[in-house]
């Protein structure tokens, strides 16, 4: 009996563990990100997050069009180093890092022609090395001016 | 009975401390690790070569070992505002009837509509369409519920919804929150594949919507022309989103169709310059100054809102 109630808890906890993650993620991105978009911005809806540990990276495509003002916030875990982020053309030039602006959350632009862009995201190695590398949620949201 | 308590007390301990307890804490750090990969982990993406512009096909280049890679599409709110801010007006004989909503079973289906009704709702709500905002809401809700989607629409969205009517704003943030639950719900739940149905759902009834306007009003000039080829970049994004998916079968029956839309996107030539990024410290605003040029035409622009045509109506038939 006690056998069976031992490999319902270790499947149980297989199954939902990763729910429960994501399900934080999900409450990252809604409860907090979502807020560096107000309240001059509109969200897009989308959503984009992970979990990510220090040193690992993320990439995001998405096609900006021309005209429209856009916002970018990108934030990671309290527990985490600061996330950095770039912002690339086609031609992979960059056009924005946040390292140059303290590793500011956010960036608002707009643009003169409609262009595809790369957003990549790293969230840094803590310098100190005798620390574990922590992990937690990155959200990416995009935010526009409703005309 | 304080005995029993003791005892209880007892095994409990014994527990934490066996084996099995050990065991236990191990898997709970296999499965948690696990659970950390689950959402991230793509394989790499091998680098493709199409044979289109310049432009929107470096960026796919070199795509590196990133832990996690997103294609992000317009959403069917930003869609709706792209169709608007092109001095669209709003045409209710274009979105999908309401009524269509019971036929729709089977995955794929309402998969795809959920993303249609979520676009029509975006319309209904930005042009402050207050009846058809709460019909399209409840429309959008059927299909979410049917794909088992808990709590992205409740009854609470619904009453939200029509306590501000008359508030835009508040009205855009319940849209853009509704299609955020559904979304992250699918992802949380590992079903990415129903969550790109949906985007291009959404996506392809924009693009209906907008053809259909510019085949009601006038080519020449008409801004929505240069929207819809804008779409040119965006439709490499949607083949990347359903190719990560394309072991689910009815996201390889879509790839297939939305790689025929793409082939008539293929005939479109658009050409930009360099990108400045000039910064202005007073508005705290970065504009990104290019220059381009495409060339659409009537011709072509009729074989591909013929195909868009084609390819929506079978997605809410």
């Amino acid at each position: 009996m006690k056998r069976i109630l031992y490999l319902f808890i270790v499947a149980t906890l297989l199954v939902s563990l990763p729910v429960l993650i994501q399900a934080q993620c999900k409450g990252f991105a809604k409860n907090i990100c979502k807020l560096e978009l107000s309240p001059d911005y509109t969200h897009d809806g989308n959503y984009h997050a992970a979990i990510l540990t220090e040193g690992e990276e993320a990439e995001l495509y998405k096609t900006f069009y021309s005209g429209q003002d856009y916002r970018i916030a990108i934030c990671g875990s309290d527990n985490m180093s600061d996330v950095e982020f770039r912002v690339l053309d086609a031609k992979k030039t960059v056009l924005y890092t946040n390292r140059d602006n303290d590793f500011n959350r956010i960036w608002d632009f707009k643009l003169e022609s409609s262009q595809q862009l790369k957003i990549f995201v790293r969230v840094p190695v803590n310098p100190d090395t005798s620390a574990e590398p922590q992990q937690g949620c990155v959200a990416i949201m995009f935010g526009f001016k409703a005309k | 009975m304080k005995n029993n308590t003791l005892k209880a007390g007892i095994m409990n301990i014994r527990f934490l401390t066996s084996k099995k307890f050990r065991g236990l804490i191990l898997l709970f750090g296999v499965a948690f690790i696990v659970g950390c990969g689950s959402g991230g982990d793509k394989e790499k993406v091998p680098e493709v070569s199409i044979d289109m512009d310049e432009i929107n096909q470096e960026l796919f280049d070199n795509i590196s070992d990133a832990k996690q890679i997103f294609y992000s599409l317009p959403s069917p709110l930003e869609t709706a505002m792209l169709v608007r801010s092109a001095g669209a007006e709003y045409d209710e004989e274009l979105l999908n009837p309401v009524d269509n909503a019971g036929k729709y079973t089977g995955q794929r289906k309402l998969a795809l509509n959920l993303g249609i009704y979520t676009c029509d709702l975006s319309f209904a709500s930005l042009y402050d369409q207050t009846q058809a905002s709460i019909s399209y809401m409840n429309a959008a809700k059927r299909m979410a519920d049917g794909l088992g989607i808990l709590d992205a629409i409740d009854d609470r969205t619904i009453e939200r919804l029509e306590e501000n009517v008359n508030n835009r704003e508040v009205l855009l943030d319940i849209v853009s929150e509704t299609f955020m639950n559904s979304s992250s719900f699918l992802e949380e739940n590992d079903r990415p594949a129903i969550a790109a149905i949906v985007l291009v759902g959404g996506w392809m009834e924009g693009l209906y919507i907008a053809t259909e306007l510019v085949n009601k009003g006038t080519f020449e000039g008409n801004k929505l022309v240069e929207r819809i080829t804008d779409q040119k970049l965006s439709i490499n994004i949607v083949i990347k989103l359903l190719e990560e998916n394309q072991d689910n079968s009815d996201v390889a029956g879509i790839l297939t169709e939305v790689n025929e839309l793409k082939a008539i996107f293929d005939k479109i030539t658009v050409e930009t310059s360099e990108i400045e990024a000039s910064y202005d410290e007073e508005t705290n605003v970065t504009t990104l100054k290019s220059q381009t040029s495409s060339s659409m035409s009537p011709e072509i622009f009729a074989e591909l809102s013929e195909k868009v045509k084609s390819l929506r109506n079978t997605y809410i038939l």
